[in-house]
């Protein structure tokens, strides 16, 4: 009889307590950020989407060997004599046209690793994690400030300056050519093995 | 009473009485039901250091309109194993169950739907409604998860009428009368002449009351919680082991009905709490308009200390459910027979005896 009644009054007494510990919780202020009107406060070190701020890059290539998921995908012309590129912000000179420079955050991991070794530091995170997208296709950022026409110019220059220096240097060649036929017509004891060791060679 | 006033302005008997049945539908349970749904999320949501909704309106304030109108747009779906008639009608019986209760419900010394003097009594039955509609909606959705949950509810709820009812026989047998528009104005002037102080009675009587009385309010609050299938008692329910229970399969409107006559159960067994033990639509001291000499300020008072009364105890289900765990089934059998049923024997013997002082 005693442990009947015990265990009635135990049960309210425990229920007391419970209802106490809730009701002091009203008035505890909420843990809720309201998320898209407030924004919580990220760490110092966050890792978000990567920037490129391209007129620091010398398109050396660097971060996209550093990529362990091969996101980064770069491709240069080099440029032409007397063209000037001008100068990165820590004062290196670019030497290269970026034709293209694709970030895949579709890939990406943000890992960071491409950060460290940029020797210009123009390939940073930045505090941007809002960037979903219905289509993954939307996902690759493609950072080149060139536009397509000035890109095939650039190739194109550069071509016919390679085709120009080609034409030099066969020039070049064939004059030295010349220059030595016409040497070795003074001296013909040395012509007789160097034919066969050229077939060697393409052989 | 607006009965007679609305006889007297319109001559119509039917129109009158058209509009005094409709009255607590529009004038509170609707009101009523989109007010706690949105308190139960925000008292849960403080209760848990959380926000609760809070883009609709200042804080949220909108919110359960905004469900309302989710709920009426959305597609009525009807099993092809379900047995029609029964699945379509078991929503508006449960409704009308939880609403017809409120017919007897005095609000306030004029606003009394009907005033018959078997007020408690009627009460009782009609909710019994809600239990058929109940087992018809679990019955009927031909799914073992509202099947059971059925069983559960009826096993329940038929358990824990009686020590609702045996209090409510102390009651009546101390006072005398089912009406509860008599039991509320026998509890009037002040908060001591309330049944949860002994009530009207005088002297040593009311002293020996006093424990009863106090136990016994204890007693018919925790079987009314039960009744309205709230946590700890939602086992009918019980959305971790049977999904929704009984109205698993129901969606849009007819599920909302199912949550308004819930929400009007908790209003109407808070009402018969505050009725019973607490004075209904009494004031705990004088009233305003008596001092003032202003006649009509006195039901609008009236209403006013009810519903605060009503909305008090709602809190408190809302509170305790956000409290306490959910009882296994043979823990709530074993506290309703074993600990509430005996008690309530007790008190209703105990103050059988006092009566005859």
């Amino acid at each position: 009889m005693r442990d009947y009644f015990l265990k009635f009054w135990e049960g309210l007494f425990t229920i007391l307590i419970g209802m106490k510990v809730t009701f002091r919780h009203i008035f505890v202020p909420a843990v809720t950020i309201q998320y898209p009107s407030v924004k919580p406060q990220l760490p110092e070190r966050e890792r978000n989407r990567l920037y490129v701020n391209m007129d620091d890059c010398i398109g050396c290539d660097q971060c996209s060997r550093a990529c362990p998921v091969s996101c980064i995908d770069i491709e240069t012309v080099k440029s032409i004599p007397g063209e000037d590129l001008g100068k990165t912000s820590n004062g290196k000179k670019k030497a290269l046209w970026v034709t293209k420079f694709d970030i895949d955050f579709a890939k990406c991991c943000y890992c960071e690793l491409c950060v460290p070794p940029c020797p210009t530091d123009c390939i940073y995170m930045t505090d941007v994690y809002e960037f979903s997208e219905f289509e993954r296709d939307s996902l690759l950022y493609d950072f080149v400030t060139l536009t397509q026409e000035e890109k095939e110019i650039k190739k194109k220059n550069f071509e016919e300056f390679q085709v120009k220096k080609e034409a030099e240097k066969a020039a070049a060649a064939k004059k030295a050519a010349e220059e030595k036929a016409a040497a070795q017509k003074e001296k013909p004891e040395i012509k007789h093995d160097k034919p066969t060791d050229d077939k060697k060679e393409i052989d | 009473m607006i009965y007679d006033w609305l006889y007297n302005l319109t001559g119509s008997p039917i129109l009158s009485m058209f509009v005094v049945s409709l009255l607590p539908l529009f004038a509170f349970i609707l009101p009523f039901a989109l007010f706690a749904v949105l308190a139960e999320r925000k008292v849960s949501a403080h209760m848990q250091d959380r926000l609760g909704p809070m883009r609709v309106g200042y804080h949220g304030i909108l919110q359960t309109i905004a469900d309302i109108i989710k709920l009426i747009q959305k597609e009525d779906l009807v099993p092809t194993a379900v047995d029609k008639k029964l699945f379509n009608f078991a929503p508006l019986l449960v409704f009308a169950g939880s609403y017809a209760a409120f017919a007897a419900i005095p609000f306030s010394s004029i606003f009394i739907g009907s005033q018959i003097q078997l007020g408690i009594i009627y009460i009782v039955a009609v909710t019994g409604l809600v239990v058929a509609g109940i087992l018809m909606a679990g019955w009927a959705s031909n799914n073992k998860y509202s099947l059971l949950g059925a069983m559960r509810s009826a096993a329940q709820i038929i358990s824990y009428e009686i020590p609702t009812l045996l209090i409510i026989l102390t009651i009546i047998m101390i006072t005398g009368t089912l009406s509860l528009y008599t039991l509320s104005e026998l509890q009037t002037s002040f908060f001591w002449n309330w049944m949860i102080f002994g009530g009207p009675a005088e002297g040593l009587q009311k002293f020996l009351y006093l424990p009863l009385m106090l136990v016994g309010c204890l007693v018919i609050y925790i079987s009314t919680l039960a009744e309205v299938n709230r946590t700890p008692f939602d086992i009918p329910e019980a959305e971790s082991e049977l999904v929704s229970g009984y109205h698993t399969e129901y969606s849009g409107m007819k599920f909302a009905m199912f949550f308004l006559a819930e929400y009007a159960n908790m209003f109407a067994v808070s009402a018969i709490v505050a009725i019973i033990f607490f004075g209904g639509y009494q004031s705990p001291f004088g009233y305003l308009g008596n001092t003032l000499g202003l006649d009509w300020l006195v039901p609008i008072e009236q209403f006013f200390w009810f519903t605060a009364k009503g909305l008090f105890f709602v809190f408190v289900q809302m509170w305790l459910r956000w409290t306490l765990p959910r009882f296994r089934v043979d823990q709530l059998m074993a506290f309703c027979w074993k600990y509430l049923i005996p008690i309530s024997f007790v008190i209703l013997l105990l103050a059988g005896l006092i009566s005859l002082i």
